[in-house]
């Protein structure tokens, strides 16, 4: 990850973090920066490693060898969602990962509904 | 419902991974509710918190060059999970009910399969917003009323007059710090939606223009 312009001094811990966060994600996190990922898109990892590319990209890597949401790679990153987002298409336009996006329809079919109420019914 | 992967082009052969439906609820409701409680009671894993940083409008969050970073909040949200059987992932995020969070929830309830307001008996009016702003957008909801032990039980029909809500919406009373309360909750959001899903298009536009007449004569 190269840095075009030199760090300046942050004075305090919240500067430190988004300045981390803009590294990391190249400076891609914000409103021109919006990804198609959803807090529950799950992520499944198509490759065990990555050499050559930054921690935060072969932790999800690691993490999601078992599928695993966004917002839950997110939370294990400790990096804002919207940063974690873009690592992940980072990834998915590499081939490294593949994403399914959730349902997102206003009323899902009753099928699917009642799948869900077999399984709260089990618990 | 895609899978949105491109052809992979590493050598190492990994397996593809089986991908489950996820689905999310949002749980709704002022601070001290009961939101992460509920998520703890039910989720299968410790629950987990992700974090958006808000920039005042207009501030990029290019903050390297900028001195001052006053203009940027964090708004966390609690969720859990709840696997439901190998194909269904259910998740529960627990988010802030009030006007500054609303960006932030806003879309966590587009795409939600339906939304639970946790309301205090004590302080009902602190629900009044989310719950206008919910109707408004047309999402469905359920209303559960946390009860803790120093406050009053109300029958549920007192509940839904107080709260001025539509005949069809749901309204429990329930304990966050029950799992079977919350399981309870969870089933009775479910059964809602079902019963909506059942009805024919027309008829559930006919339904919320009832509701929304029936809510506007109040
Ligand atoms: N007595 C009682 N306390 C509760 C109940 N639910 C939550 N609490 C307590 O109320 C406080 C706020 O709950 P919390 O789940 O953190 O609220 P949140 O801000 O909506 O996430 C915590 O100290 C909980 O232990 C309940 O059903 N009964
Ligand atoms: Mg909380």
């Amino acid at each position: 990850m190269t840095r075009a312009r030199p760090m300046p001094e942050l004075d305090d811990q919240d500067a430190r973090d988004l300045a981390r966060i803009y590294v990391i994600t190249g400076g891609r996190v914000g409103p021109s920066g919006r990804t198609t990922i959803d807090l529950v898109t799950l992520v499944g990892a198509m490759a065990a490693e990555s050499a050559g590319r930054a921690p935060e990209h072969r932790a999800i890597l690691r993490m999601c060898r078992t599928p695993l949401s966004a917002a839950e790679l997110s939370a294990h990153l400790r990096l804002p969602f919207s940063a974690t987002a873009v690592l992940i298409d980072d990834l998915l336009s590499a081939g490294l990962v593949i994403t399914r996006a959730p349902r997102t329809q206003v009323l899902p079919d009753p099928e699917l509904l009642q799948e869900v109420l077999r399984g709260l019914q089990r618990l | 419902m895609g899978f949105n992967g491109s052809e992979p082009s590493a050598p190492a052969p990994t397996p593809v991974p089986a991908l489950a439906t996820a689905l999310k609820i949002a749980v709704v409701g002022p601070l001290g509710v009961g939101k992460t409680t509920l998520v703890t009671s039910v989720s299968e894993i410790s629950p987990l918190t992700t974090e958006e940083t808000m920039t005042r409008e207009g501030a990029r969050i290019d903050v390297l060059g900028h001195r001052s970073t006053k203009t940027t909040t964090t708004v966390a949200m609690d969720f859990g999970r709840i696997s439901l059987g190998e194909s269904i992932v259910l998740y529960l995020f627990g988010t802030p009910g009030q006007e500054r969070f609303w960006f932030l929830w806003d879309g966590l309830v587009d795409g939600a399969l339906g939304a639970v307001v946790l309301v205090d008996v004590r302080r009902l009016e602190e629900s009044f917003d989310v719950l206008e702003r919910l109707e408004r957008r047309g999402s469905a909801f359920i209303v559960a009323a946390n009860g803790f032990p120093e406050a009053p039980v109300y029958p549920v029909e007192t509940l839904r007059q107080a709260l001025d809500l539509p005949d069809g919406v749901p309204v429990l009373n329930f304990d966050a710090r029950s799992r079977a309360d919350c399981r309870r909750v969870l089933i009775a959001l479910t059964e809602y939606l079902l019963a909506l899903s059942r009805l024919p298009r027309a008829d559930q536009d006919d339904q919320a223009a009832r509701e929304q007449v029936r809510s506007s004569q109040g």
